[in-house]
């Protein structure tokens, strides 16, 4: 199997104007993928199932990924004017002082495509996309109509993250009843409250438990 | 319904269900067969349009058993979830147990001791022959053999059960695999049980053959029904026994050599049609290969420890990255996919499931068939529900 | 009213049977007790060994497993009820005759089980209709559910026809439908028949 470097040059000959970003993988298992952009997936894909060398005729495995908004505290050093009494009197002197800055790098939802070749029996090569943002940009172009595998789990990533897929030809809820509103795979999920009754409850249930018998006590204190 | 209310974005540009057209005359009817039906191994809903006995067009409904895994198994930590990982595909749990531990060590980088390896194979080819013979007992009691096929597969079930419930605690929740190992060590007994089990499993396939490959009803229902090509199986992702009954040589034991699997010499039995009758056939065969493998691994099973001594059990916290293990579980390829950002919890948790992957042709096969095939294509794809919705 | 056993004895050995129209009854009802074939998760397949050689539920006169609920008398929960199956469960019960028993098989059907977290998963389906035996376990074993049917057997035997605890066949005021929880937007409506269920009182 090639690495990951040759395959990104492949594709950069095959597919021109395409943008891809090699994802690094840290971890020892060393599977490394490749970002794509949505607009040039379809081709992308098409290139990598019908090109005599990759031959990726299989996709195994489409998951999503949840990436919430995420808040990166970071310290920098800030000079200003203070005014400070010295002997005295009052005198502007400049301060170095540490401040800590907060700034939100916004979330984003992910698909992760792992291709086998049946063909060649090589793999896994790993594709990555990501939407825009998590609420209202969240379209991605499907790959059903090049891997009919995708199916079922383009609907269920739909179910349960919110992704939709632009092109999928029945993009229903899989899992989830048809009237559901919410996407349970988000980490912002927020379950329905039917804790009241845990007999034994403890760590995570503990608390929910608890917080269901504040509302219930504020809700008949209201009454 | 007219076949002007097929959606219209359903015809082109994708490798679609054919299109079965009514022949005019009457109406379509249009049944809900599932969740609550005898025949759908649980909780499974088909929409079908009919016209007559023809299958017109079907839906696979899911989500009656989904019971919400891959959002548990991020809450809990690494090993919390080996347990859940039993109640996926509740016939097999073993080879689940075995396909999580080796997503986490190709996650860790652990390495996994002989002995380990040797009784996971042991443990592993015993799943999927009593897997194999229940599915096909399952698979003729839809037939209409009410209860006496499925009840040989059950008695050698019930004599492999005990097995796993000796070594691990359970009949059927193992629980057993470890990250770097097993749980507990097989004691002689144990291995000489297996060895007295494994010698009447050949003596249990050449009687159910004798009773079922010949039969005439077999073959008049299994024949030619339900036909899966090749091209269409790959490009659906299908896997496990129905993909080698169609014909494509892929196995993920000869693939990837994942455990000791290079070690043991085993035949990959293939179909020529397609049909339920291979894919019923590839299952005997499978067993017949699985009781091969099995009486080697019981022959060169090493002495040692069945767990690595530097594998980390209390506070594993994986390095951030990510893994995608796979096996040639009894259903097809069972994968799963783990991203830790190095906390104890896997930050996403995802199993591929070969069942759920497997009913996406359910629709191609069935259509243009009469509705009794229906039962039979689908008990032919051997599904466990927990696993399609899990 | 009892008849003195050893008055009994004596009468059958005059080739004389006595008994109660309570007793016969009782036992007719509880001789026979025909489940439905319905199947959730993992426990239905631990139902099945049951019914197969080795365990043998024949023994119990139950092993006749009807497709169809208007000729079932028992439901066995076997399994995790999720709130997409839950509605189906209920109507199914509903659809069975009178008298009706209904076994929650596991863990999962008592109380969510180990999937109690989920936001699927109804926690326990005594929240919507009546469960008659509980059996624990995960799965139980075969064993279990053979004790639980002596157990549904020995509570059939002990119900008094007339009276205060009666079967609700017998009562004219009882409660014959359930109600059908539907699927809302975020969860099932009601989240449980508060004539069936009772938070119940947690002591520590």
């Amino acid at each position: 199997m090639k690495t990951v470097e040759e395959i990104k040059t492949a594709i950069e000959a095959a597919v021109p104007g395409v943008g891809l970003t090699i994802i690094p993988n840290p971890g020892p298992s060393g599977q490394h993928s490749l970002l794509l952009a949505p607009e040039h997936a379809a081709s992308v894909a098409k290139f990598l199932r019908d090109d005599a060398e990759f031959t990726l005729d299989f996709l195994s495995n489409v998951s999503g990924v949840d990436w919430p908004d995420k808040e990166i505290a970071e310290k920098v050093k800030v000079t200003r004017q203070v005014t400070k009494t010295v002997d005295g009197e009052e005198q502007s002197v400049e301060e170095t002082v540490e401040e800590v800055r907060k700034h939100v790098q916004p979330g984003f939802l992910e698909v992760v495509y792992h291709l086998y070749s049946v063909a060649k029996k090589h793999g896994p090569v790993t594709l990555r996309m990501r939407t825009i943002n998590r609420s209202d940009q969240v379209e991605l172009p499907s790959l059903t109509p090049i891997w009919r595998s995708a199916e079922f789990q383009e609907r269920e990533i739909f179910d349960l993250y919110g992704v939709v897929f632009v092109g999928h030809p029945d993009l229903r809820r899989l899992l989830m009843w048809d009237g559901f509103k919410d996407h349970p795979m988000r980490r912002d999920y927020v379950e329905p409250d039917d804790y009241e009754y845990e007999p034994t409850p403890h760590d995570s249930v503990l608390l929910k438990a608890k917080a269901h018998q504040a509302a219930v006590a504020g809700r008949e204190s209201a009454q | 319904m007219t076949p002007s209310t097929i959606d219209p974005e359903r015809l082109e540009g994708w490798n679609r269900p054919p299109i079965i057209e009514p022949d005019g005359e009457g109406d379509l009817l249009e049944v809900a067969m599932g969740p609550h039906h005898p025949s759908t191994h649980g909780v499974f809903r088909m929409d079908l349009a009919l016209d007559g006995e023809r299958v017109i067009r079907l839906k696979p409904v899911f989500g009656y058993l989904h019971r919400n895994h891959e959002k548990i198994a991020e809450t809990v930590s690494y090993l919390a979830t080996m347990p859940y990982t039993d109640r996926l595909d509740y016939i097999c749990s073993l080879t689940n147990n075995w396909a999580y531990a080796l997503a986490v060590e190709k996650l860790v980088g652990q390495e996994v001791p002989e002995r380990a390896e040797y009784l996971r194979v042991i443990l592993g080819e015993l799943t999927r022959a009593q897997n194999h013979a229940s599915s096909i007992g399952f698979l003729l009691q839809e037939m209409g053999a009410s209860g006496t096929p499925l009840m040989y597969a059950f008695r050698e079930r019930e004599k492999i059960l005990d097995l796993f419930e000796s070594l691990t605690g359970s009949r059927m929740m193992c629980n057993y695999m470890r990250f770097g190992g097993c749980r507990v060590d097989a004691s002689p007994v144990w291995l000489d049980a297996v060895r007295k089990v494994v010698a009447g499993l050949p003596a249990f396939v050449d009687e159910f053959e004798r009773f079922l490959s010949g039969s005439e009803i077999v073959m008049a229902r299994c024949q030619g029904v339900g036909i899966l090509k090749p091209e269409l199986a790959i490009n659906a992702g299908v896997t496990g026994p129905m993909l080698r009954a169609s014909g494509v040589n892929y196995d993920i034991r000869k693939v990837d050599h994942y455990g000791i699997y290079d070690r043991f010499k085993f035949r990959v039995p293939l179909g020529d049609h397609g049909d339920i009758y291979d894919r019923y056939m590839v299952r005997i065969l499978e067993i017949r290969e699985s009781i091969g493998i099995l009486e080697q691994a019981l022959k060169g099973i090493p002495g040692g420890p069945v767990m690595d001594p530097k594998a980390k059990i209390r506070n594993f916290r994986p390095k951030p990255g990510e893994a995608y293990g796979r096996i040639e579980a009894p259903k097809g390829e069972l994968g799963f996919y783990l991203i830790s950002d190095g906390g104890p919890n896997p930050y996403r948790y995802r199993v591929r499931p070969p069942s759920l992957i497997n009913l996406t042709v359910l629709e191609d096969m069935c259509l243009g068939s009469n509705v009794a095939d229906v039962v039979l294509i689908f008990g032919s794809v051997d599904i466990v529900l927990g696993e399609v919705d899990r | 009213m009892a008849v003195d056993e050893n008055l009994k004895i004596e009468l059958g050995k005059q080739g004389v049977f006595v008994t109660t129209v309570e007793e016969l009854y009782n036992w007719g009802r509880r001789s026979s007790i025909w489940p439905m074939q319905f199947g959730l998760a993992c426990c239905a397949i631990e139902m099945i060994a049951t019914t197969m050689a080795r365990y043998d539920l024949a023994r119990f006169g139950a092993e006749v497993f009807r497709p169809s609920p208007r000729q079932a008398d028992m439901m066995i929960i076997s399994g995790t009820v999720t709130k997409k199956m839950a509605p189906q469960v209920v109507r199914l019960y509903n659809q069975m005759a009178e008298p009706k028993y209904v076994i929650a098989m596991g863990a999962c059907a008592i109380s969510g089980g180990p999937f109690k977290q989920g936001y699927n998963v109804l926690k326990g389906i005594d929240r919507y209709i009546p469960v008659d035996v509980h059996i624990p376990g995960c799965p139980p074993r075969p064993e279990a559910l053979l004790q639980a049917f002596m157990t549904l057997q020995k509570k059939i035997d002990a119900q008094p026809l007339t009276g205060e605890g009666r079967p609700r066949h017998l009562d004219a005021e009882a409660q014959g439908e359930f109600p059908v929880p539907v699927e809302g937007e975020h969860d099932l409506e009601p989240a449980s028949n508060k004539g069936v269920w009772t938070v119940p009182v947690v002591i520590r």
